[in-house]
């Protein structure tokens, strides 16, 4: 038996999910400053908040990395929106029924996948997810679809609702127990869900099964000696990270009842990784910072044009100023992809750790100075 | 059975763009033992290569029309047919396969640069960073392309003389029915060659000789005083050139757009893993046998049988191959295996 390594108590993690859920609940008071404070833009952050902590519990604990992400996404929309036309337009069921089609649809997935390790395992689940996104598009069009997206009508069944209400003339909206889910009402829901999804995390981050994931992470073939049967393990973690990109998936279609294939696609699950890189893979709250920041700049970038930038630049001097837009132009409003992967190069190239290691190495320069100690043992949360 | 050698032509040329594209990746996977993401905008910037060269041909000024006499009507005239008449236009027609003398040296001088540049810090990295920074790439790039030519597809005409159809039933007594663009045949007989090339610089040559002994084994050939890392920097660009002239030549069968690159990248993938990766007539034999699957499983008779099999044919086919054969159809031992 190993031993159990002594975790921190229940006190601490008490502390961090109190600090967590104030700062989450208190966004739209200090995102204000950086003109992010409304509700459209904070659910984002919210809901590609657990698509990144559900990927970064498969990829940043095991190092197994799933191109195909965007894949669980698309399922848990499409489950959701099938919820509001065949039962209520209540979300409770909706979320729970996307989750739990996309756990199952991980199940098949990883079943497949997780009999190899390493690229193959990226190319497989790339294959697969392509493959679903492809199906999507044409055989499955009776339930997505197609090409048009998978949408509420007036002639919906809605079997739970019409027992108790009669049809309405226009189209219902969803609610939770009758509060509309839209503006603020669906930002606090989305952070509830997000802090239960965080607390989940951290939970398996501190657990043993999150301690066996990080070993499968640093030596798989030396658990395997050790009469360790990791794919188990492995299928379980896949699971639960499938499930937190349909929960996040499922959120999506409660912002907007609306899912399309597009969700899918491999560029889409491209995005999930970058946001995981971006703030720390492997640590707790990294891929949240890095979902937030690239949705808020992703909002702000692709608004601009021509005539924003030379307001912006009016104080340069006139002809450096249109030299400095045409530099700067390409990369925003429809060019903000060409920022994405230039982004993406630089974390990669500079910073694998990303913005918590980033953090740490500050956090380590400010410190040697007064205490002398060149390397602080550090721990792998944020 | 005429319907049934239609199938086959199809395949073959789809066939020998992923095996150009996969040729390519599995050749970079084997010397530098690099996942290259990248490759397909590699693809992509090689029809692009053609789509600059056509509007560099066809730069124009107005001039007056002269065959409209009621009132001044002016018309675009390309320099080159004002300047050389007859051999002018004749130039602008075959700009297509001029392009590939364009595309060698820009694709080969990118491949320098980007191994130099990029590639090269990442021998020591693991495989998913590798995979993370090339798709970097391959999205800074499609998005330059973007930027430049737009997000439409460009066609490009193949030249005149060979824009019909060959009437392959009548050369060979097969019936009426076999009728292929010429234009597909030349494009198979491209990339065979070049795909022959490949192979002969490898097997024929003393310098594919140390390549293929750095494959085998990069540490000895080392220390036997070989500078193999400057080898391998010529194999990424002809990589680099092998999948730029798959695009070139590929421009007339499928207009270039920006997400063409990314398109081809994933069955490009596909294809290196059924054949096994780090082996080179596993990539090609793959890419013939997946384009010729490919176009079977679109034939109308098949599709009413297995709806929309014609989408999903690749994965599936990867998807089995990796569960019952792991290393792929001629896949080595020892090669990214972790």
């Amino acid at each position: 038996m190993p031993t159990t390594p002594s975790f921190p108590k229940l006190q601490s993690e008490l502390a961090i999910m109190a600090v967590f859920a104030a700062a989450v609940l208190t966004m739209p008071l200090w995102m204000a400053p950086f003109g992010a404070a409304y509700p459209d833009l904070l659910q984002k952050f919210a809901i590609y908040g657990i698509f990144a902590i559900g990927f970064n519990l498969l990829f940043g604990l095991t190092g197994y990395l799933s191109f195909g992400h965007a894949a669980f996404l698309g399922v848990g929309s499409y489950a959701a929106v099938w919820s509001f036309k065949l039962f209520t337009m209540n979300v409770l069921p909706a979320v729970v029924f996307g989750t739990l089609v996309a756990s199952l649809f991980a199940v098949l997935i990883g079943f497949v996948a997780l009999r190899r390790a390493g690229i193959y395992f990226s190319i497989l689940t790339l294959a697969l997810a392509q493959m679903s996104y492809n199906m999507a598009y044409s055989v499955l069009t009776p339930i997505t679809n197609g090409e048009t997206g998978l949408q509420l009508t007036q002639n919906d069944p809605r079997m739970i609702d019409h027992m108790f209400v009669d049809r309405g003339a226009g189209l219902p909206s969803t609610n939770l127990f009758g509060l509309e889910m839209s503006g603020y009402p669906g930002f606090y829901f989305c952070a509830v869900v997000l802090i239960i999804a965080f607390f989940i995390s951290l939970r398996i981050f501190r657990s043993p099964f999150g301690l066996k994931l990080r070993a499968i992470k640093s030596n798989q073939t030396r658990m395997g000696y050790t009469g360790f049967n990791t794919r188990p393990h492995l299928l379980f973690a896949f699971i639960i990270s499938g499930g937190f990109a349909g929960l996040a998936g499922s959120l999506l279609a409660i912002t907007d009842p609306l899912a399309g294939a597009e969700r899918m696609q491999w560029t889409a699950s491209g995005e999930v990784v970058l946001m995981t890189i971006l703030g720390g893979a492997g640590t707790l709250v990294g891929p949240l910072l890095g979902a937030g920041l690239i949705k808020y700049f992703e909002n702000i970038f692709s608004a601009f044009n021509d005539s924003t930038l030379h307001e912006i630049f009016a104080f340069l001097p006139d002809g450096l100023e249109s030299v400095v837009v045409f530099l700067v132009s390409p990369f925003v409003g429809e060019g903000w992809h060409l920022t994405l992967g230039a982004l993406f190069m630089v974390i990669v190239i500079f910073l694998p750790g990303g913005i918590m290691e980033g953090l740490r190495r500050l956090s380590r320069l400010v410190r040697r100075p007064s205490a002398g100690r060149a390397d602080q043992p550090q721990t792998q949360e944020g | 059975m005429d319907a049934f050698v239609l199938q086959i032509l199809n395949g073959l040329d789809k066939g020998g763009a992923y095996a150009l594209i996969a040729l390519g990746l599995t050749l970079v996977f084997g010397t530098l033992g690099v996942v290259n993401f990248a490759h397909g905008a590699l693809f992509m910037l090689g029809a692009f290569c053609a789509v600059a060269v056509e509007k560099l041909l066809t730069l124009s000024k107005q001039v007056k029309d002269e065959s409209i006499t009621f009132f001044d009507a002016y018309k675009e005239q390309p320099y080159l047919e004002i300047w050389w008449g007859d051999f002018g236009r004749a130039i602008i027609d075959y700009s297509v396969p001029l392009s590939i003398l364009f595309a060698i040296p820009v694709m080969l001088l990118f491949g320098f640069v980007m191994e130099r540049g990029l590639i090269r810090h990442f021998y020591k990295r693991s495989h998913a960073e590798q995979i993370l920074v090339t798709f970097g790439l391959a999205i800074v790039l499609q998005e330059i392309i973007k930027a430049a030519f737009g997000a439409n597809p460009i066609p490009q005409a193949a030249p005149e003389p060979v824009s019909g159809s060959a009437n392959i039933g009548a050369w060979f007594g097969l019936g009426e029915a076999v009728v292929y663009p010429y234009w597909r045949l030349i494009y198979l007989f491209f990339s065979l060659s070049v795909i022959g090339g490949v192979f002969a610089f490898l097997n024929m040559t003393t310098y594919g000789m140390v390549v293929r002994a750095g494959m085998a084994d990069r540490e000895t050939v080392g220390l036997l005083g070989i500078n193999i890392q400057k080898r391998f920097t010529v194999v990424f660009g002809l990589a680099a050139v092998a999948a730029g002239l798959a695009g070139v030549m590929y421009t007339p069968i499928l207009p270039p757009d920006y997400h063409m690159g990314m398109d081809f990248l994933v069955l490009s993938f596909v294809v290196v893993v059924v054949g096994g990766m780090g082996s080179l007539p596993g990539a090609v034999a793959a890419g013939f046998l997946l384009g010729i699957l490919q176009s079977f499983s679109s034939m109308t008779e098949v599709k009413s049988i297995i709806p929309g099999i014609d989408q999903i044919i690749i994965y599936l086919i990867a998807v089995a191959v990796l569960l019952v054969r792991p290393r792929g159809l001629m896949g080595r031992k020892g090669v990214m295996e972790s």
